[in-house]
């Protein structure tokens, strides 16, 4: 089968895929960097301190480039249901459209009205509404989060609905549909990863500042800020985890059986860490197992009965390859977070996080980390949760456009293409602001004029820029 | 209550439409003045024309999302057949936006490529406009429809009509980014503005007068309201308040009076908006499905709109302070990133 015999259908859902992870990125990161810039204003209104200035303005230019990518990609979402998933905007619209347009209003005016004034307009509103803003704008990303969260729990645990009889999908029950039953877990781990997420990057541009020998206080203080974030984060992140795996086991036994790799149902099952799971004769082969450790973990009885993927109709599984190896990485990413928190806490208690050591080479390297258990997370539930759209209930390729081949082909390429040069380029420039440092964001309220404040500042960025690409 | 349930998908219907319009009028703005980027004299000039929308574009493009998921949300139907239908123009317009967005923050992050983002913002500007343009073309050729699915092709919103409401728009957007500068800057940049938005507003008129023409005979239905009583009546009154609206335009760009300017060029958008509105009504889809037959029931729209009444007043209400924050002339050094 060459590419071009992939059908209409699998290009649609590689179209959606793509543009959702390219976009879940952004907002992750938007979500804990505003919680961040929160804190650090409010630390400086409470303390005085000018070094939380410092931190802030240096997070805010990286935060309004993440912010730009996450709005160009994001309504980019807001069509991409009804040009790939055409029937099902139709049939689930009912239910989740009132939901998403609860989100728009909300959720995303409130930070882009509150943006502007955040980015632009320290001094032009008095230091209260200044800071309100900031709290408009964080708090904004968190509803915005808990909306979609909604959404796509309903999708995977529906309930509060009716069908009425040209097979759409009709509230009954409004609080039943948002309070379905997987989102407060799904909403509480998201949350938590994006926290998670960003603290992990703060820490990496702090330990790069450590290995320069660049790390003047505003970079100590944010390093130290994140790892005691990542320090706290992360074990609860393993837990609300747990949680939610006993959550999927009790909704999506199948995904649950493709995340643990069992094809058959049975009592006082083992923990698969490493295998290869084989469609074909219906086994894991190769496995390295913890005997009875699978049924702990997920009923909390050494002999408790765990679902086998076999036992599902063949047209009701997921794919398991790519759920059990894409759980394995979050998994195994998350482990090592909470592994850099300990660490990390460890050594401030010995009051020797700013030496030189090891310890920022490793928390340099998993500064994206986070951003690859998300997507990785992602796919579990995602590919889990196949071949519905709506669980149980609408299948994927009753969901799809009626759409050309050339054209799904077309819009896949131009996503691909268009994206990756945007978004590489973005990613090119936020890792120059982050080797800049703190000290190429001038505080604001230490010079006279206002606009001539922030153009001296942006010229002295100027000039810096100019000497990189001289090097370059 | 029934009474008021069987009037939710007309409130709703008006709801979208205030929210297109306010999108248009608010992004046309700022789409214009991406347009206009490459003429407009010295890289000084781009610096401040893009500050002065800097605070603003992000909002003014939450209304295009406001428009798509507010159609999900009360009019799935419509959102499921306009979007497969227009799956190629909206495409583009997507990737032509997100390429235009994203040069707000580059531009100033790099003086080796600036160059290349001007363009990224400019192009991304004038594509993402044809495309809209072309959009409302394709919609009001309607669809091709059978049941409740778009049956027809990818390339079928291709036409004479569709390019013509895309230079029509393109000429829209860059009448309302003039007025803007008139309104936001000085000295030779404001000069300009006040030239090319005299140059617009004729150009637009003109766009206007010939997709007037040609709508009617797209389908009999359109021929039928328009010429039939009382259409009529309206076909003689709705030239005359754009000639109004215009004259309002060019008063007001020549007198130094930008708001009055801008909100003339509101006023067109306004009668061609209604205009379309009173060719199509009561079709979403035009002449396949109608808005009552996309709507969702009671218990979704009225549950919707229960947020739309409560929000969209504040949200009204904190656009308008963050314009107000940002107001008066934009200097070419605030608002730098």
């Amino acid at each position: 089968m060459s590419i071009f015999d992939i059908p209409t259908l699998d290009l649609a859902r590689a179209q959606f895929a793509f543009v959702v992870s390219a976009h879940i990125v952004f907002p992750a990161f938007s979500i804990g960097t505003a919680s961040f810039l929160m804190v650090l204003e409010a630390l400086r209104m409470i303390t005085g301190k000018e070094v939380f200035l410092r931190i802030f303005e240096f997070w805010k230019h990286i935060f309004a480039v993440v912010f730009g990518m996450g709005v160009v990609s994001g309504v980019v979402m807001s069509y991409e249901f009804g040009l790939n998933f055409a029937h099902f905007s139709d049939k689930a619209g009912p239910v989740i459209g009132p939901l998403m347009g609860y989100e728009v209003m909300t959720a995303f005016f409130l930070e882009a009205g509150f943006l502007g004034i955040m980015l632009f307009g320290r001094n032009r509103v008095n230091k209260w509404i200044y800071m309100f803003a900031v709290a408009m704008v964080a708090f904004g990303t968190l509803l915005s989060a808990f909306w979609i969260l909604s959404v796509n729990s309903w999708m995977q645990t529906p309930a509060g609905f009716a069908m009425n009889d040209v097979g759409q999908f009709i509230p009954k029950d409004w609080w039943e549909i948002i309070f379905n039953p997987s989102l407060p877990y799904r909403f509480v781990h998201m949350v938590l990863a994006a926290y998670l997420t960003t603290a992990l990057v703060v820490a990496g541009v702090g330990a790069w500042h450590h290995i320069k020998g660049t790390a003047d206080d505003a970079v100590r203080v944010m390093f130290r800020m994140a790892v005691a974030m990542i320090l706290v984060t992360a074990p609860i992140q393993i837990l609300a985890g747990d949680q939610h795996g006993l959550n999927t086991l009790e909704h999506q036994p199948a995904k649950i059986a493709a995340m643990e790799g069992h094809w058959e149902t049975s009592k006082g099952a083992g923990l698969i860490l490493f295998g290869i799971p084989n469609d074909k004769t219906e086994s894991t082969d190769y496995k390295i197992e913890i005997p009875y450790a699978s049924s702990l973990i997920l009923t909390h009885s050494l002999d408790g009965e765990v679902p086998g993927l076999g036992d599902f109709p063949k047209d009701e599984r997921p794919p398991m390859t790519i759920v059990f190896f894409t759980f394995r990485i979050m998994v195994g990413l998350g482990f090592a977070f909470a592994a850099i928190g300990l660490w990390g806490g460890w050594l401030m208690w010995r009051k020797r996080l700013h030496e030189p050591g090891l310890y920022h080479k490793v928390a340099l390297v998993f500064a994206p980390g986070g951003f690859l258990a998300i997507i990785m997370g992602w796919f579990t539930t995602e590919f889990g949760r196949q071949p519905y759209t709506v669980y149980g209930h609408f299948t994927t390729a009753e969901s799809v456009s009626n759409l050309s081949h050339t054209a799904a082909w077309a819009g896949l390429i131009g996503f691909v293409l268009v994206y990756a040069f945007l978004f590489g380029s973005g990613i090119f420039y936020l890792g120059r602001l982050m080797k800049r440092g703190p000290e190429g964001a001038e505080p604001v309220e230490n010079t006279p004029q206002r606009a001539a404040g922030v153009a001296g500042a942006m010229l002295a960025k100027d000039v810096t820029t100019d000497k990189e690409e001289a090097h370059a | 209550m029934s009474g008021f349930a069987h009037h939710l998908p007309d409130i709703w219907a008006a709801i979208i439409a205030f929210a297109i319009m306010t999108y248009v009028v608010l992004d046309g703005f700022d789409l214009g003045i991406g347009i206009l980027f490459p003429f407009l004299g010295s890289d000084e000039n781009r610096t401040r024309a893009m500050n002065s929308v800097a605070p603003v574009w992000d909002g003014n493009e939450t209304w295009l999302v406001m428009g798509g998921g507010g159609l999900l949300a009360v009019f799935p139907l419509a959102y499921g057949v306009i979007l497969n239908a227009l799956y190629v123009p909206i495409i583009i317009m997507l990737l032509a936006l997100a390429f235009r967005g994203v040069a707000f923050e580059f531009r100033g992050k790099t003086r080796r490529w600036k160059p290349l983002w001007d363009k990224a913002f400019f192009g991304g500007s004038l594509v993402a406009t044809l495309a809209q343009g072309a959009v409302l073309g394709g919609l009001l050729r309607g669809p091709e429809v059978t049941g409740r699915a778009f049956t027809g092709g990818p390339l079928d919103w291709v036409s004479f009509f569709s390019l013509g409401t895309a230079l029509a728009l393109v000429a829209g957007y860059v009448m309302l980014g003039a007025a803007w500068l008139v309104i936001k800057t000085s000295h030779d940049l404001y000069d300009l503005a006040r030239r090319i938005g005299q140059g617009a507003l004729v150009a637009t008129l003109g766009f206007i007068g010939l997709a007037s023409l040609a709508t009617p005979f797209l389908h009999p239905e359109y021929f039928q309201r328009w010429f039939a009583w009382p259409g009529i009546i309206l076909s003689g009154v709705v030239p005359l308040l754009l000639l109004a609206a215009g004259y309002g335009y060019w008063k007001g760009i020549r007198t130094d009076r930008g708001v009055v300017a801008y909100l003339s060029g509101i006023a067109i958008f306004v009668l061609c908006f209604a205009g379309l509105g009173l060719s199509i009504f009561p079709y979403i889809v035009p002449m396949s499905i109608t808005i009552r037959e996309a709507a969702t029931p009671p218990i979704s729209q009225g549950f919707i709109l229960v947020g739309a009444v409560i929000f969209l007043p504040i949200i009204l209400g904190y656009t308008a302070y963050a314009y107000y924050v940002f107001r008066g002339k934009t200097s070419e050094h605030e608002h730098h990133y």
